[in-house]
């Protein structure tokens, strides 16, 4: 299987945007906040096409960050994003339309003087995908696909609900007919009972479009039912990464285990209706992160190996890899409950 | 049985907007026993904060409630005047609010809001209120707590402004809390370390707890019954365990197929066709029925409150059963 979208030693700073005066006081040792925050860290990975990625992790470890590296959207500090071996990104700018975003909050993300079906055209027309004359039969066919009625190209984004504008955000990022589609946390703001309304409609439309896909949410269990592999990451580092079922059936990271166990599940078949455990302390700050592996204030397992010196990504097996000094331990737990 | 310490009978709140009457509760009626977790789920639109907010006396203008009885260990609430609820505003009953930074002061340290929230209620020298304040936060999970008490808001991570939060709801020990969504805004680890707290603190002190939330799981894990709210009604309540077993009304069926978890990966959603009605233009009879596969001509009528053996549902339809059969 080849490797589709490849993210090769990706690295992104956050820095404080220093004027010249602040740059001479830190210089003379005045309180200026000069520190960093390395919001992706030596990440690689590759999504292979017509794969779908759950990319998973708590707020600030660097999700989205990921996520708008491989949409082009923002340039990495160093290493490269390639889709089909073409860089996505050059001398800091995205070049090509072969990856597209619908991002969380469809209030924010649709210009609200604009006519939907205008929205939906912009970019189709910029890029010769369709002409103006043709704009509003190639919107409809968007719109049909989605679920969407074609007469409402004329209207507001005011004028509709939430689960109709999330539609209007994916009609638009389809209609640039991307290879690679980003989802950022796309049915977070959404009522339960529309949450599957596109959730199936995301189904449907990946595997019709063979569409690959890096699906970012902090919902471990919509991650679970739409993804293929699943990465988590923490403060910025990819910790584990394989197929979704051995992944959250097996975690080879503590922190997977963590996660995944922190989540309320219903078990209606049991006698414990609810199940579910507590991980210790937060998540520590990204401008001053542990020493050793990140994670080993939170970790049982830590050890003083665990302190001392960052993990390395190891396979685990063919498909899976995992950055800890005791997976082997961590696995052998998880098999013997 | 003991009596309740809360009891909401036939309640109604209405907002008179230009564009018409938002009858955001309509005939909502339940009971809370003393240190009882009631779980409050529906989706946005469905009342749950409003009725949370009636609870407190906290609806503004153009709303106001229309009918109803509140009463809170014996006292009705509807009739009291603005400053006598005030005085129980707090200490008798308090409230959390989904947002932990909106709710702080970001001016004055955690130990000065809290010493406000002492003063309004009772007197205490400076040291005991610090004492209180900081046996509270430690209480709640907050480490070093008489030192955090010096901290200001932008000090704390969310988790932490959400522990304060609560410590000062907690500051009077209230009969009954309402909880409006507490952990919707924290990451899930942080989420497992309240609920489990929520509910050892529930047990500790007696306090009952309203939790309210659009998430079916979370509220699971605390509350021992549910109340399901679907267009400013109660649209099935009872035990949690019968309730998500075994629901009646096809609603509350609807929420726990669609969750993820319920379906095979990969493979299509159980999905509730269709939106919530606006709550302006509210379907003739049961406001469920245009998006429910069992709506026949009797669904044209509003359907009453069935109950019986402890739960109650509000259809004419239960999934699983004739009506007949159950009542």
């Amino acid at each position: 299987m080849n490797d589709f979208v490849q993210i090769n030693d990706v690295n992104r700073l956050f820095g404080p945007n220093l004027s010249t005066g602040e740059k001479i006081a830190a210089k003379l040792g005045g309180k200026v906040e000069t520190r960093s925050v390395r919001a992706v860290s030596d990440v690689t990975l590759s999504v292979r096409r017509g794969e779908t990625l759950g990319l998973v992790g708590e707020s600030g470890c660097g999700k989205s960050t990921l996520g708008r590296l491989i949409a082009g959207i923002l340039s990495p500090t160093s290493g490269t994003v390639s889709i089909g071996g073409a860089s996505v990104m050059q001398n800091g700018t995205k070049v090509t339309t072969r990856v597209q975003t619908v991002f969380q909050d469809p209030f924010a993300s649709l210009d609200p003087r604009m006519k939907v079906g205008d929205t939906v055209s912009e970019g189709p027309i910029a890029h010769g995908l369709t002409t103006k004359s043709n704009a509003r039969t190639y919107v409809a066919e968007w719109f049909e696909r989605v679920g969407l009625d074609p007469v409402w190209v004329d209207r507001y984004p005011h004028q509709f609900s939430g689960g109709q504008r999330q539609r209007i955000a994916i009609a638009r990022a389809l209609a640039m007919q991307p290879d690679v589609l980003i989802c950022d946390e796309p049915v977070a703001s959404l009522d339960v009972s529309i949450q599957a309304q596109i959730i199936n409609l995301f189904l449907e439309l990946t595997r019709d479009l063979g569409l690959t896909t890096v699906f970012i949410s902090h919902d471990l269990s919509v991650v679970q039912h739409v993804s293929d592999r699943v990465a988590v990451m923490y403060l910025g580092r990819i910790v584990e990464l394989g197929p979704v079922a051995e992944v959250f059936g097996n975690p080879a990271h503590p922190y997977t285990a963590a996660l995944f166990g922190s989540v309320p599940k219903l078990v209606l078949d049991a006698d414990e209706l609810v199940r579910f455990d507590t991980i210790e302390g937060e998540v520590p700050s990204p401008l001053s992160p542990p020493s050793g592996c990140y994670y080993h204030p939170r970790c049982p397992l830590a050890t003083a190996e665990c302190r001392a010196n960052q993990p390395v990504t190891q396979p685990v097996s063919d498909l899976r890899a995992v950055a800890c000094h005791n997976s082997e331990q961590q696995l052998a737990k998880a098999s013997a409950i | 049985m003991t009596d309740p310490v809360l009891s909401v009978q036939n309640l109604r709140t209405h907002f008179f907007t230009r564009a018409g009457v938002v009858k955001a509760v309509d005939d909502v009626s339940f009971d809370l026993a003393p240190g009882e977790i009631m779980g409050l789920v529906g989706e946005s639109g469905s009342g749950k904060t409003v009725t949370g907010f009636s609870l407190l006396g906290l609806v503004d203008e153009p709303g106001r409630i229309v009918e109803g009885s509140i009463r809170l260990q014996g006292t009705e609430l509807t009739t009291l005047s603005d400053a006598e609820l005030r005085k129980r505003r707090g200490r008798e009953i308090s409230m959390i609010f989904q947002d932990p930074i909106a709710t702080l002061n970001p001016m004055l340290t955690i130990g000065q809001q809290m010493r406000l929230a002492i003063d309004a209620h009772e007197r205490l020298s400076k040291r005991a209120a610090e004492a209180r304040s900081a046996q509270l936060l430690e209480q709640v999970g907050i480490p070093s707590a008489s030192a955090r008490l010096r901290a200001y808001p932008h000090e704390f991570s969310g988790g932490m402004r959400q522990r304060v939060a609560i410590a000062i709801a907690l500051l009077h020990r209230p009969a009954v809390i309402v909880a409006d969504e507490p952990t919707t805004a924290l990451d899930v680890s942080i989420q497992a370390q309240i609920l489990f707290q929520m509910r050892d603190l529930a047990a500790e002190t007696g306090t009952a707890l309203i939790w309210i939330s659009h998430d079916l799981a979370v509220v699971s894990s605390l509350a021992s019954k549910l109340a399901v709210m679907y267009a400013g009604r109660i649209v099935e309540q009872g035990p949690t365990a019968t309730l998500l077993r075994d629901p009646r009304h096809p609603y509350t069926a609807g929420l726990i197929a669609s969750l993820p978890a319920m379906t095979a990966p990969g493979t299509p959603l159980t999905q509730i066709p269709g939106t919530t009605p606006s709550l302006l233009s509210l379907p003739p009879g049961c406001p469920f029925a245009p998006r429910c596969e069992f709506a026949t001509k009797a669904c044209m009528a509003e359907p009453e409150m069935q109950t019986a053996g402890g739960r109650g549902w509000r259809c004419f339809h239960p999934v699983g059963h004739t009506a007949e059969a159950l009542t």
